[in-house]
């Protein structure tokens, strides 16, 4: 078995498998805080298969999606966090 | 040989995201599902890209690499942080099995900043005010 087959029959499945849990968390969440950390680690989950399809498309630019990625999951996080600690529960 | 490192690094680092989000969907509480799924995709997503600089032979390829880790390492602590402040000020319960809220009573709920001192902490706290769940289905 080369390597080729294993990142596409070992490790893309093992990836997606994943990002299906923790859409169930982010379906099932009983705060919006979950839901957060489960939308920021899809984001990060995200970043890995583009770097899985990168190394078996070889396709170099597709590393720069991956870095616009990180930085809007960073910043969504952020932004999530500010405005939730600042509502008003009243 | 290249291939043989290749794979192994990229089993560890597909488990560690596995791992994470199996974390995410059954721990107990936010606090534990923040604490596993931030470290734990965190190291998957860093070695996956340790793979693509090994594979590629291309200088590119390894500056994107090591930026992406670098930033995700740099950040991801401290968005976790900012999340899990912003879910305990807005009164998000603990797992009932919690054994100490070193916490409880020690922000200032008015000005969101945090009273260091032990001594001043306010000892209103009892079993039915406290953050630390009382059943297995608020967390869930």
């Amino acid at each position: 078995m080369n390597l080729a087959a294993y990142f596409d029959y070992f490790i893309l499945p093992i990836l997606a498998v994943s990002v299906i849990l923790v859409f169930i968390r982010l379906v099932k969440g009983p705060r919006v805080v979950d839901r957060v950390i489960a939308l920021d680690l899809i984001i990060t989950i995200g970043i890995g298969i583009i770097t899985v399809f990168t190394i078996r498309s070889h396709q170099k630019v597709l590393l720069d999606v991956a870095i616009i990625l990180a930085l809007i999951a960073f910043l969504g996080t952020i932004a999530f966090s500010y405005y939730i600690e600042k509502q008003n529960n009243d | 040989m290249i291939d043989i490192i290749l794979a192994i690094l990229s089993t560890i680092g597909a488990l560690a995201i596995f791992f994470a989000s199996l974390g995410i969907l059954r721990m107990p509480d936010f606090y534990l599902r923040l604490s596993v799924t931030v470290k734990a995709a965190t190291l998957g997503v860093g070695l996956l890209l340790l793979c693509a600089a090994i594979l590629f032979p291309d200088i590119s390829v390894t500056t994107k690499a090591i930026a992406i880790t670098f930033f995700l390492i740099i950040t991801s602590p401290i968005a976790a942080h900012m999340i899990a402040r912003a879910a305990y000020f807005t009164g998000t319960p603990l797992w009932k099995g919690t054994i100490i809220d070193e916490l409880a009573g020690m922000y200032n709920k008015d000005t969101h900043t945090l009273e260091s001192d032990p001594q001043e902490k306010k000892e209103d706290f009892t079993p039915e005010t406290d953050q630390i769940a009382d059943t297995e289905d608020e967390t869930k």
